[in-house]
């Protein structure tokens, strides 16, 4: 595994080293541009750390073994890229139903369907938080360099552990093949099964302990039994395992903030976000709001500098990340609001965003 | 180990209907379980979704009720994570076969550790009654009113030819046969793989003339053929397929074999033994 210093990795490399300090030790998954180099990289290295790595016959299935395997108390996570992270829609609903701890990578590139292959989007902000049917919720995280690929793929691991919950980080064909400086910390912290006690997070239990763990995707009480017509045993099942994060988001949320008294405030996140920085060294009353947990929305963080401020949202989707930001700063008295929305493959640039200054 | 030592007694009566096929694969399953002395806590029972779907949860053992055809997915993950466990899959033919059938033909072809029973009641019992990839030719379910024009899968054969070391296949005329069956699944090393050919009264057999269970069962059992007693020359695939058309089903051990098993150290002789192409 990678000791305390400095390297130079591709973003790609950075996710998968990560993981494994992060004590990721099961990794499925299935080729896809641009998320390959992640799992020929984890092929090649896992297994010298006690691993096990499969290549699956499908997305389907890469993540229903991710899902078996977290399921023994094993740290797994699988990447993919947009296709292959709409096939595993219903088996992330999954995962979050059984309140099993999985990591998810999904390396964005163009969409809608096979779009455009090898260049840089944000098209599935979207798709991470509202992809699989009924109420659930998931936590999403959104790095803008490799440096952050790496530290949040870590802190992936935590909070799904923390929260019994599926985890998706971000990342883009941009960061995954970029290559940067990274420094790896003397000291990583690592959160085990059952470490912190949450309010409404049941113990996890592993399999094959003689738990007799009763599991199931149907809706199902304490025991794991399956009652599937009771409106009570529904509605507190549900309720949990969405209060369960929606309402520790102060403490799950985390934001870059620079600037929060400017009358002008960019929300950005991920490689998009990377275009704000030299606007707001340029312009004194810019100031910048970068989401690193993109779900649950980081309300707790927003509302206390949204208050009258023209809000420019940049992102590289039509319709994305933005409505959320507006819905919320609507609540908490912004006033004004503008949108550059690029796709195609093209990474804002600084005078985009100076345009509508 | 009684039969509510396996089961878990608060979860009885099960939901499945009268005459259902699956309360003697239940007890088969039991007497094999129960005659190898296997223990419970080191077992994990997956499946997926519809009536055999449900059985794992009847089972007093970690059970993993998956998402509709993946069984055999998280089934690898489970394996593969803690291999020392034993990982026993039941469920049926449309969800191993249909919605599942990428994952068996992998599952055999890597021919890993893990144990099938597939419950071949030729119909979506759950959702009322449809046709499924092993409805025979000609028969009537809710969505083939006018019988069945479409050729079944011979599920057996299918996993033999993707490189399971264990293929049978039964009846639930057969509970004797079943059981010692089972006992070789379970015991063999690889993918091993039992189908049960099973009635649905209910919502199969009704509309086919064989509501009565007893009928139901009849038609089954005369309509299975012991391998031993196949006159034809077994390799060649296609008057399998003729007769699998016609709703027979060849009994008996198809494949017993001892291919190098996914996840597991070679020794050197087996090493030398893979062919290479």
């Amino acid at each position: 595994m990678l000791t305390p210093g400095r390297y130079f990795l591709s973003g790609n490399v950075a996710t998968a080293e990560a993981a494994l300090l992060a004590g990721c030790r099961f990794y499925a998954g299935y080729p896809i541009t641009p998320s390959s180099e992640l799992m020929e990289h984890m092929s090649g290295r896992i297994e010298n750390e006690g691993g096990v790595f499969i290549q699956t016959e499908d997305e389907i299935s890469a993540i229903a073994a991710v899902i078996g395997a977290a399921m023994t108390g094993t740290k797994s996570m699988t990447a993919t890229s947009g296709p292959g992270f709409s096939l595993m829609q219903e088996n992330l609903g999954y995962a979050a139903m059984t309140e099993t701890p999985i990591v998810i990578v999904d390396v964005m590139r163009g969409g809608p369907s096979t779009g455009q292959v090898t260049v840089v989007a944000q098209g599935d902000v979207l798709q991470a938080r509202f992809g699989s049917h009924g109420d659930y919720e998931t936590i999403v995280l959104a790095p803008n360099s490799v440096q952050e690929l790496f530290d949040l793929t870590i802190k992936a691991f935590n909070l799904s552990i923390m929260f019994r919950n599926p985890v998706i980080l971000l990342s883009d064909a941009e960061l995954a093949h970029m290559t940067e400086k990274i420094t790896v910390p003397e000291k990583i912290d690592l959160v085990g099964f059952n470490d912190i006690e949450i309010e409404g997070i049941p113990k996890f239990t592993p399999l094959g302990i003689g738990g007799k763990l009763a599991i199931t995707g149907l809706t199902h009480n304490e025991k794991g039994y399956p009652i599937t017509t009771d409106v009570q045993v529904h509605r507190k099942l549900v309720t949990r395992i969405v209060n369960k994060i929606t309402k520790n988001e102060p403490i799950i949320s985390d934001v870059e903030i620079i600037n929060p008294e400017a009358d002008t405030l960019i929300v950005s996140y991920g490689i998009s976000s990377r275009a704000a920085y030299p606007v707001i060294k340029k312009h004194k009353d810019v100031g910048l709001f970068r989401p690193r947990t993109l779900w649950p929305f980081p309300e707790s963080k927003f509302k206390e500098i949204a208050k009258n401020k023209k809000i420019i949202v940049v992102e590289m989707n039509l319709r994305g990340y933005g409505l959320e930001v507006e819905r919320v700063g609507r609540k908490y008295g912004a006033k004004d609001f503008e949108y550059i929305n690029l796709i195609g493959g093209e990474v804002p640039k600084p005078y985009q965003i100076e345009e509508v200054l | 180990m009684e039969f509510f030592e396996f089961y878990r007694k608060d979860r009885w009566p099960h939901q499945f209907c009268p005459g259902c096929g699956l309360g003697t694969i239940m007890n088969t399953m039991y007497k094999a379980f129960n005659d190898l002395k296997m223990d419970i806590n080191k077992t994990v029972f997956v499946s997926g979704i519809g009536c055999t779907g449900r059985v794992p949860g009847y089972i007093n053992a970690d059970s993993v009720h998956t998402t509709h055809g993946r069984a055999l997915a998280f089934a690898t993950g489970i394996k593969l994570a803690r291999p020392d466990l034993n990982v026993i899959v039941i469920s049926g033919d449309g969800d191993l076969f249909a919605i599942g059938g990428n994952h068996i033909i992998h599952a055999a072809r890597r021919n890993i550790d893990i144990k099938v029973i597939a419950v071949n009641n030729a119909t979506y019992g759950l959702t009322g009654g449809q046709l499924a990839p092993t409805t025979p030719y000609n028969m009537i379910t809710t969505t083939s009113p006018y019988g069945n024009r479409e050729y079944p899968f011979a599920l057996a054969d299918l996993v033999a030819a993707a490189g399971a070391n264990y293929v049978a296949r039964w009846t639930t005329a057969h509970p004797n046969q079943l059981v010692n069956s089972l006992k070789q699944a379970f015991t063999t090393r690889g993918f091993s793989f039992v189908e049960v050919v099973s009635q649905c009264p209910v919502n199969f057999g009704r509309r086919n003339k064989m509501g009565d269970p007893v009928f139901h069962l009849r038609w089954i059992k005369e309509h299975a053929i012991p391998i031993s007693k196949v006159s034809f020359d077994v390799k060649t695939p296609y008057e399998i397929l003729d007769l699998n058309t016609k709703g027979i089903y060849i009994i008996g051990e198809l494949v017993r074999r001892n291919r190098p098993v996914y996840g597991e150290a070679l020794s050197e002789e087996e090493e030398e033994s893979v062919p290479m192409e």
